[in-house]
């Protein structure tokens, strides 16, 4: 049978179809991938909306409407006729005489004589004391921002006594106020003293020990069965979940060395810490648990210097330790501030150790040392939220920006740093 | 004491290998080798790739023993002590018998600090740093060029200028014995030639031992040449060693005629 | 010239420094252990006295083995040991107000009482009860971990239904997808999402997540504190980690293996999904193990927004108390340390110790074999 050259270049119906059928499965596979590869970037998305949602429901939180009441309106405190914005010392004074305590009186008499105090001081006092403005209600920034109408008619409605004012719960004022139990004044000061005593005991306990434990293992330790333990050991430790820490430091640093962490061996004896709740056991705590965070990142960035770096020491004769200590750590530097900041970055946020181990939940005085009682700013914000009323929602929020803030600078300080000690070389 | 008069004892010898076996765990990398370093002359070792010869070199100042698993017998004399004794301080011994490596490695400091750290941490040197920082770049043929940029970083240079500020380095703590493992085998044509002229100027005041992979670099440089080859097991060792001249004219072995003629390796 | 080994004291000093401080490291380790094992110990030996309310109506001579005790305070169960001052007595049987007991139990010595004698009863926590029961009511003397245990297993599965569909996801974009633009954009927002501290999630889900999930589904449905929100919001906090350690398990994998699966015309998702996926399979399994091991530890979240007081539910939108939760509403008040309370925290705090580390040892050993496979 002879075949038209047209015929044998021309494809069988049976194959023709093979092929179309081919073809449609193609599309649709492709099809299907475009469609995974759709719902694998928007799942990228969520990262980003979360972040976004995060802060955006902070700022929310820590701007907006108030509305205060006064306690005592001012026009009350008039002394013949004359406004407390125009009364001179004395009579200010006896505008407080009359509305506070005996006690406290004497209290304010024994922190400064009336005689040495301004007329400015006094007049605050009895704004704070007297007066005691205190926030009946609070709205978010959204709210504010876009349903001030209703928020007006709530005022008439609810809080006719009331003042309407947009508040900012971060502020300067904030920040250098110590803690209050009238949300108006409460501020972080103590929550942030706290913290950076905390993290300074940690550093100071923990960086030494961390690098010193790194170099050992990378440049000293032989591969036998000890460093393999200590090592598997360092890797599970910073698995281990941060309220074991605050389990242990309560039963190590707070029960079994109160003696010491109260400072009572030391003839510190107020017996406000003797029970070794202080700020000494909380940096400890902090101390171990970022332990082995130094540890680990110290080591890869030991393990980072090139070995011909040490050879050419050694090579000229320089004993391990010199070889160490000018060339080894030199070239480590970086990696390992890099890594120290990120393990201070995870402990200044950290909570549940720092409860378990003790924090106060109310004080008001700045920590004067070690072995002071301790709040930080985490905790702080942990109490806040923890408060049934909405208004320590607001502090939180406020807080919560100080503390972002503070992880914020201590990452731009090691970047910083890193770029500094990289370009010494 | 080990201290000694250089000229008694292994007097014209630098440093002497008796049966000296190189394992790295159980594999033996160099095996039985015997062999004696003239003072002031220097002495190439050659041979294929994966031989030993890295290894026998770093064995003259116990640098192998920075790896582990490394471990070695028998005996290497160095003014007249063994080096392996269990008495003897690893660190002196690399004091003594200084180093250049393969690649260039300056410490990331200044040309100045390269040179001056080891003076000042390893060595009792009471004079001017400036001195000796100045002395030993001239000696490396190098002070020409950095004198006025003594404070840049070392690693600014180029291959062949880090090449011989390693040597200036190493020759600043005033070594017996330089030990130097391919040190041109990172270069450039020119600065190989720079490095190869240099090494002949300090044969003057140092006995040099060079591992080369290059047979005219070994021929032309060297006053000694030792020939190191495989056996079945791959553990390396002493084919032949003799002058230099003689090894690449009218060599004992066949096997040295063969390598040397490019036959293998 | 001297080869002599020189007394280098300096050196001795700092490698006795060195290798203590790498030491303690198993101090740390050996002291968790430790303590928790101890104190766990009395949680589970202790005698616990507490005041029943109750006190004997008549005298008790010493060698009577019933009377009459008032009607008011705890009740009484046959088999419960009880404390009359220094003499310890095991209730027998209980008749009304009559109780009949065995004197001088415990090795104490039997005594004469008078009319208006105190009753103690003694609390004693058997494993078998803290394994075995779900109620925890320390009060009443109720300590079944299921309570806690439970609403730990809740808030970590659902967190892991987040964040492990999410965190592959995001992995396999960043490894097989994504431009290295965008992956260098995308890896610090993840950075930053994992650095945020967990308390400050805590108020997420207290002041954002329950109120969403409150308008979604209906108040009278989602309470103020519940496990679904804090389980979701712990699922955010770690998609980072998740996908981090897989996108490493999935760029380990040789390129060589996708240019077979290309060569036999695969199209870029069949090669991603059906061949780079299983290749890494052990790598992304130990991101899963460990994630959970990272959601069960999980504290603040759970403290904040899960609910205080251990209640055991299935139910997802009441409130629950986590053993992590517990541990820190315990001991966030003044904790007296021989109390039961005391003890108790320990007690939750080795359960929970073993059980991270046992997910952490599993995928350490996991992370290590998939290494050996692709080096
Ligand atoms: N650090 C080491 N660990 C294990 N074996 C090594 C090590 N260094 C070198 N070797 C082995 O020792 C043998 C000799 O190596 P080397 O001395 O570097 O040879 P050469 O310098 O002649 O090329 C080779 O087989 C090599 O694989
Ligand atoms: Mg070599």
């Amino acid at each position: 049978m002879s075949v038209t050259p047209d015929e044998a270049l021309s494809v069988s119906p049976a194959d023709a179809h093979e092929i179309s059928a081919e073809a449609a499965k193609l599309s649709r596979r492709h099809f299907v991938g475009k469609v995974w590869q759709v719902i694998f970037a928007s799942s990228t998305l969520v990262g980003i909306v979360a972040l976004t949602t995060l802060l955006l429901n902070i700022v929310n939180s820590a701007f907006g409407y108030v509305a205060v009441e006064n306690t005592v309106q001012p026009e009350h405190l008039a002394i013949n006729g004359v406004p407390i914005e125009r009364m001179p010392k004395e009579d200010l004074v006896a505008v407080l005489e009359s509305h506070v305590s005996a006690g406290l009186m004497r209290r304010f008499e024994n922190e400064i004589p009336w005689e040495e105090r301004t007329r400015e001081d006094v007049y605050n006092l009895v704004l704070e004391r007297v007066v005691d403005p205190k926030p009946v209600a609070q709205w978010s920034l959204y709210e504010s921002l876009f349903t001030v109408d209703a928020i007006r008619q709530e005022m008439v409605e609810r809080y006719p006594e009331a003042d309407l004012i947009f508040k900012s719960w971060v502020t300067p004022s904030f920040i250098t106020s110590p803690q209050s139990s009238n949300a108006f004044n409460a501020g972080v000061r103590t929550a942030i003293l706290g913290s950076l005593w905390t993290i300074s005991i940690a550093i100071i306990f923990s960086f030494p020990i961390g690098v010193g434990a790194a170099i050992y293992l990378q440049e000293y330790a032989k591969d036998n069965l000890i460093n393999r333990i200590i090592t598997l050991n360092i890797n599970n430790l910073a698995g281990v979940p941060s309220i074991i820490y605050g389990i242990l430091g309560l039963a190590l640093f707070v029960r079994l060395l109160g003696q010491v962490t109260s400072g009572a061996i030391f003839g510190y004896t107020d017996p406000m810490t003797a029970n070794g709740r202080t700020i000494l056991s909380a940096g400890l705590t902090l101390g171990l648990l970022i332990l082995p965070l130094i540890i680990i990142n110290a080591q890869e960035a030991i393990k980072a210097v090139p070995n011909s770096l040490r050879q050419a020491s050694y090579g000229i004769g320089a004993t391990r330790w010199q070889t160490i200590w000018h060339h080894v750590l030199p070239s480590a530097l970086p990696g390992i501030l890099t890594g120290t900041i990120l393990a201070i970055s995870r402990a200044i946020g950290e909570t549940a150790p720092l409860v378990v181990v003790g924090a106060s939940t109310f004080i008001t005085f700045d920590p004067d040392g070690p072995f002071s009682k301790f709040t930080t700013l985490p905790v702080q914000i942990y109490q806040w939220t923890a408060r049934p009323q909405d208004v320590f929602r607001n502090l939180a929020a406020g807080g919560i920006i100080v503390l972002l803030l503070m992880l914020l600078s201590m990452n731009a300080i090691a970047v910083l740093l890193r770029n500094r000690y990289s370009r010494r070389i | 004491m080990a201290s000694l008069n250089p000229e008694s004892s292994n007097g014209r010898y630098a440093i002497e290998a008796k049966d000296l076996n190189l394992y790295y765990g159980d594999f033996r990398a160099v095996k039985d080798t015997n062999m004696k370093f003239e003072r002031n002359k220097i002495t190439a070792i050659i041979g294929p790739s994966g031989c030993g010869k890295s290894t026998v070199l770093r064995a003259f100042n116990r640098m192998n023993e920075l790896i582990p698993i490394y471990h070695a017998t028998g005996e290497v004399i160095f003014n007249g002590t063994n080096i392996y004794n269990d008495d003897v301080d690893p660190v002196e011994v690399r004091r003594h018998i200084g180093m250049v490596f393969q690649k260039p490695n300056p410490f990331p400091k200044s040309i100045y600090e390269n040179v001056a750290w080891g003076v000042r941490k390893v060595t009792n040197y009471k004079g001017k740093l400036d001195d000796i920082v100045e002395q030993s770049l001239r000696q490396a043929a190098l002070w020409d060029e950095v004198k006025d940029i003594l404070d840049q970083s070392g690693l600014a240079l180029s291959g062949g200028q880090q090449q011989r500020l390693c040597i200036a380095r190493t020759l600043a703590v005033k070594p017996n014995v330089v030990l130097m493992d391919e040190p041109a085998s990172a270069l450039d044509p020119i600065a190989t030639l720079r490095i190869e002229e240099l090494i002949q100027e300090l044969k003057k005041d140092y006995t040099i031992i060079i591992v080369t992979h290059n047979m005219q670099q070994a021929a032309r440089a060297s006053d000694y040449t030792a020939f190191f080859n495989m056996d079945e097991d791959r553990a390396g060792f002493l084919v032949e060693y003799d002058r230099t001249t003689k090894m690449f004219t009218n060599p004992e072995k066949r096997l040295t005629e063969d390598y040397i003629s490019g036959r293998f390796g | 010239m001297n080869l002599k080994k020189r007394r280098r004291v300096g050196e001795s000093i700092i490698h006795g420094f060195l290798i203590l401080s790498s030491v303690i490291s198993i101090f740390i380790t050996v002291g968790i252990i430790f303590e928790l094992g101890t104190e766990s110990m009395l949680f589970f030996t202790r005698k616990q006295w507490e005041r029943t309310n109750k006190e004997v109506v008549q005298n008790v001579e010493l060698a009577s083995t019933s009377f009459f005790v008032s009607e008011s305070g705890a009740t009484l169960r046959a088999g419960d040991l009880i404390r009359l001052r220094d003499e310890e007595m095991r209730v027998v049987e209980i008749q009304g107000g009559l109780l009949v007991v065995e004197r001088g139990a415990e090795g104490t010595e039997p005594i004469f009482h008078s009319e208006g004698t105190a009753i103690e009863k003694a609390t004693q926590v058997t494993l078998l009860e803290f394994f075995g029961k779900t109620e925890w009511n320390p009060q009443i003397g109720r300590f079944g971990i299921w309570a806690l245990v439970n609403s730990t297993l809740m808030t970590s599965l659902i967190a892991l239904v987040v964040a492990l569909p999410i965190g592959l996801c995001v992995a396999i974009f960043l490894s097989e997808y994504a431009s290295q633009r965008f992956r260098s954009i995308l890896k610090p927002i993840l950075e930053v999402l994992a650095g945020v501290p967990t308390v400050v999630y805590g108020y997420f889900a207290l002041t954002f997540m329950t109120p969403l999930l409150q308008a979604i589904l209906g108040k009278n449905v989602v309470g103020i504190y519940n496990t679904a929100s804090a389980g979701i919001v712990i699922g955010i906090l770690i998609i980072p980690l998740v996908s981090s350690m897989s996108e490493d398990a999935l760029s380990a994998v040789p390129n060589a293996l996708r240019e077979a699966a290309y060569g036999l015309g695969a199209t870029k998702f069949e090669t991603a999904l059906q061949v780079v996926v299983p290749a890494a399979f052990s790598g992304i399994a130990a991101a899963f193990i460990v994630a959970t091991s990272r959601a069960i530890g999980e504290t603040m979240i759970v403290a904040i927004a899960a609910g205080a007081g251990p209640n055991f539910t299935f139910n997802p939108f009441e409130a629950a108390e986590t053993m992590t939760g517990h541990i820190v509403r315990i001991s966030g008040g003044d904790l007296s340390y021989n109390s039961l309370d005391y003890n108790s925290i320990f007690a939750i705090g080795l359960l929970l110790f073993f059980m991270t580390l046992i997910l952490n040892i599993i995928s350490q050993k996991i992370v290590k074999k998939f290494r050996e496979v692709y080096q």
